[in-house]
């Protein structure tokens, strides 16, 4: 370990030690334990606060929306006028497509990415440096930010497509990108060099060696970090909105027609915000199934992780 | 021979990876007095063989500071070769440097020239991964592949494009001495076998893909006395075929399996923060 | 069979192989696929840059017609007006504050969640805990602000009437609803970053004779106080950048104020409302849409980089 670390691991050692010894020295045990059993209690309030807040989002949202869920919701189309039989099936279709498009255009960049980063990027090279660092910073910019470069770059400008599914695809599936690669080399980085060695030195080629040892063993790290990633671009509703999925729709969307597509979080951002109740119960309902379908795909991302973290 | 085998196995228990090396240690001049009792096949004329390596003037530095310096030497063919020395002498960094895998580190550097059959190692247009076929590499730490027992061995063939994989994966099994005790689960993980069982696993891969030279690098390190002892037995078997170069610390391992020993000898410069191997 | 010309080899010594050591194929597949994988890579720095330009060039646009000055420091914030006025402080202002209110209530219930996952928790209760806080961070922030909205709003309004003036608008409760939103990914990281940190830290402390509670305190987590930090400017990060809830809860009207109950625009939801709209390009309208964008992104790139370095540095210091 280099020495700065050193002393400042040193550091904080000896600080915390002193302090503790003058405290251990100075104060009366029994104040001591009244004031970690309030501490303890205080802790369990929190997270319980934090879990119930959290669960409660979930609940209420099936309270309120359950009187609208049925078959109607997920076969009839949107309407403005009569809340009773108003439904989500466009916007369905609509999130169905714009995910599909973002599979097909994340998995192959995202992971490609994050092998050449792992595999081949030699750190002493400032270029790889740097897309390390843009990575890492594109992983936190907000996503309006991307639907303004959606707007800017795809819709209009360069890539000039016109408000489509497609650019709605390209602009989400540029938004989680960077999670996909950081997950994906997390996961790679995990598998232990000595399978590398071991690979090389029976006269396997580098991307032998990555091929057929190091992405087989990666595999679970790289599902959970996709499919997180894809959960969160199925909620995404700011950068949609820039890019043509707020129009309200009533047919069913496809790729490139050019007279508008809808989204699921769209929708039902479009229905809260009306002030006939009957609208809010629909977006209650439209949010259930939202989280049903995210909330399993990243129950199985984590599980898959955990399953497979202790392997090596 | 019971006695010696544990003693080989309690000091065999030192790491030797370059870098991660304790305090400096000195006065090995004793390390000379062993080193004139070496060869203990004897008899044979020491330089008779073809040979496999010729090593003039070897330096090997990472990141400018060097770890090994000026080593000439030969390794033979059909014999067992063992590197000796105390830890953080640059046994496994030069080591390393016989089938390239030193080019791994991107700031290692090899001066000097490794002659392997008269040509030279380094050369510009030789291909490390051409190298590594020829030469292959047990590693200190058992390394199976996350697969089975098979396809582990199954690997190298394949990915060379070698005929006769599944006769390869028995010959190789059967020669490493694994085959009887694996032939009726060769489908499960190789994870599931023991540490001795992984490292006998690992020389029956090296062995799949015929090399001419098999590099060890303290092989039995991580192993308990009875597995150490069966690698032993199993290296001197493979002498027939293969030409063996073997990194240890344990001076009665060198003295039971090799044909001839090099010792390395740790040196310090004169302000003793820089620390080097080099032969003696 | 034999690339390496050592078939000779297992029919025993004398015999000498012809040996090539160079490469039997040039081998181009291999050189093709590292220059692809490249391209995927390179295809994040062409990301950066494609934000950039496209906020920049409509922001110089912008600034053209808007002195600099004006824009950052004026006092009232009216795009779409006539006569229009482009003081951006209003919905600065407006971010700063339903910011802040998140903040207030997600630090100390993300951290103290964090110091009872690491320090308190058996490995049992951890292993349950921590994988739901995981996925309860997936849930969609249009669903967050619906609760916020729908729940959360007249509830509050119940119950603290001075939380919200205009209903169902009100900063603070946005505050509240981003707070939901950032608890997870505080008590996510702060977790992390306090158990890098070295048992043997903790058992010299014990051995003093301290108690959990000064270990957890006084030890553990100033030890470990460049990754809470990490969390908290993330988790700032992430509140500036929100869109949905405020759009949902916050309401817009541009007000100057930090009074949790009043109804503010932030930043963001000026970009949601603006966008939407029919607005045609080259317009000053549409710039200033850019404009504020810009400023956003510069602000949460700072936040970003900072954190980014923290982050680092526990992992230098512990890995």
């Amino acid at each position: 370990m280099a020495d700065p670390t050193e002393t400042e691991r040193v550091r904080l050692a000896t600080a915390g030690a002193r302090a503790v010894t003058l405290e251990s020295l100075s104060s009366q045990p029994r104040g001591d334990l009244f004031k970690g059993a309030l501490f303890y209690a205080l802790l369990i309030l929190a997270l319980a606060v934090a879990l119930a807040g959290l669960a409660a989002i979930i609940i209420q949202a099936a309270v309120k929306g359950a009187p609208a869920i049925g078959p109607d919701l997920f076969t009839n189309g949107p309407s403005t006028l009569n809340p009773s039989e108003a439904g989500f099936r466009p916007a369905l279709i609509g999130t169905l497509y714009l995910i599909l498009g973002v599979i097909v255009l994340v998995v192959p960049l995202g992971i490609g990415a994050a092998i050449y980063l792992e595999e081949y990027g030699d750190r002493s090279r400032w270029w790889n440096r740097l897309i390390e660092l843009n990575v890492q910073n594109l992983a936190g910019v907000p996503s309006i930010i991307y639907g303004i470069l959606g707007l800017a770059f795809i819709v209009r400008g360069p890539l000039d497509l016109g408000f489509i599914l497609v650019a709605g695809s390209l602009t989400l599936a540029l938004l989680v990108l960077p999670t996909v690669i950081l997950a994906a080399r997390e996961a790679i980085r995990a598998v232990p060099p000595s399978i590398r060695e071991g690979s090389l030195a029976l006269g396997a080629t580098q991307w032998q060696t990555i091929r057929r040892q190091v992405l087989p063993a990666a595999v679970p790290g790289v599902i959970t970090g996709v499919i997180l990633a894809i959960s969160r671009a199925i909620g995404e509703t700011a950068p949609l909105l820039l890019v043509g999925a707020a129009t309200f729709v009533t047919f069913n969307p496809t790729f490139l027609g050019d007279n508008g597509y809808s989204a699921l979080p769209v929708l039902i951002f479009n229905y809260a915000q009306r002030p006939q109740d009957e609208f809010r119960v629909l977006a209650a309902a439209g949010v259930i199934v939202m989280l049903v379908v995210l909330l399993a795909m990243n129950s199985f991302a984590v599980w898959l992780r955990n399953r497979y973290e202790q392997q090596w | 021979m019971e006695d010696s085998i544990r003693q080989a196995g309690d000091q065999m228990t030192e790491e030797d990876i370059p870098g991660t090396e304790e305090g400096p240690r000195r006065g090995l001049s004793q390390g000379i007095e062993v080193g004139a009792a070496a060869d203990p096949i004897g008899g044979i004329d020491p330089w008779s063989g073809e040979k496999v390596f010729e090593l003039e003037d070897v330096t090997v530095s990472y990141g400018g500071v060097p770890a090994v310096k000026g080593v000439s030497m030969g390794i033979q063919r059909n014999e067992i070769t063992a590197l000796i020395g105390p830890s953080g002498c640059g046994k496994s960094t030069l080591l390393r440097c016989l089938n390239r895998m030193n080019d791994l580190i991107p700031s290692a550097s090899v001066d000097g020239s490794i002659l392997y059959h008269g040509q030279d190692l380094y050369g510009p247009r030789v291909d490390p991964v051409q190298v590594r076929k020829m030469i292959g590499m047990v590693f200190q730490k058992p390394n199976p592949f996350p697969k089975s027992i098979y396809d582990n061995i199954a690997f190298g063939p394949r990915v060379l494009g070698l005929d006769d994989v599944e006769e390869r994966v028995e010959t190789a099994l059967r020669g490493a001495a694994l085959w009887d005790e694996v032939k009726d689960r060769l489908d499960d993980n190789a994870y599931g076998m023991s540490g001795g069982q992984q490292q006998r696993l690992c020389i029956a891969r090296t062995m799949a893909v015929d090399p001419e030279v098999i590099l060890m690098d303290e092989p039995c390190s991580a192993l308990d006395p009875i597995s150490t002892g069966k690698i032993e037995d199993l290296m001197l078997e493979l002498k027939e075929q293969f030409s063996i170069v073997i990194v240890t610390h344990n001076m009665q391992q060198a003295a039971r399996v090799s044909d001839k020993t090099a010792f390395l000898i740790v040196r310090l410069d004169a302000t003793e923060n820089n620390r080097w191997g080099e032969l003696v | 069979m034999d690339s390496t010309g050592l078939t000779g080899d297992l029919e025993g010594a004398g015999r000498k192989p012809a040996i090539s050591l160079e490469a039997p194929s040039p081998r181009y597949g291999e050189k093709a696929i590292k220059g692809l994988l490249a391209v995927c890579a390179l295809l994040s720095v062409v990301t950066t840059t494609a934000i950039v330009v496209s906020l920049l060039i409509p922001t110089l646009d912008f600034l053209a017609r808007v002195p600099i000055g004006d824009f950052l420091f004026g006092t009232s914030w009216a795009p779409t007006f006539t006569p229009a006025s482009f003081g951006v402080l209003p919905i600065l202002v407006g971010t700063l504050s339903t910011s802040l209110w998140g903040m207030l209530v997600a630090v100390p219930i993300g951290l103290a969640s964090a110091i009872f996952l690491s320090e308190y928790a058996s490995p049992r209760v951890r292993k349950v805990i921590k994988p739901i806080l995981e996925v309860l961070a997936g849930i969609p922030t249009v669903a967050i602000g619906i609760f916020g909205l729908v729940f959360l709003s007249p509830l509050i309004e119940k119950v603290l009437p001075f939380m919200v003036n205009v209903p169902p608008f009100s900063a603070g409760v946005a505050g509240i609803a981003i707070g939901l939103m950032i608890v997870p990914i505080i008590a996510s990281i702060s977790d992390d970053s306090m158990r890098s940190v070295p048992s043997g830290l903790r058992e010299a402390a014990y051995g003093l004779g301290s108690t959990k509670m000064k270990v957890a305190t006084r030890v553990v987590f100033p030890a470990a106080i460049s990754g809470i930090i990490a969390s908290l400017v993330l988790a700032g990060s992430r509140a500036v950048g929100e869109t949905m809830i405020v759009l949902l809860v916050a309401g817009a009207s541009p007000n100057l104020t930090f009074d949790p109950g009043s109804s503010v625009q932030t930043m963001t939801a000026f970009i949601g409302t603006t966008a939407t709209g029919d607005i045609s390009t080259g317009t000053i309208t549409y710039d200033t849409i850019f404009a504020v964008g810009a400023l956003l992104f510069v602000i949460t790139l700072v936040l970003n980089m900072f954190a980014i370095r923290m982050v680092r540095k526990y992992r230098e210091v512990y890995e």
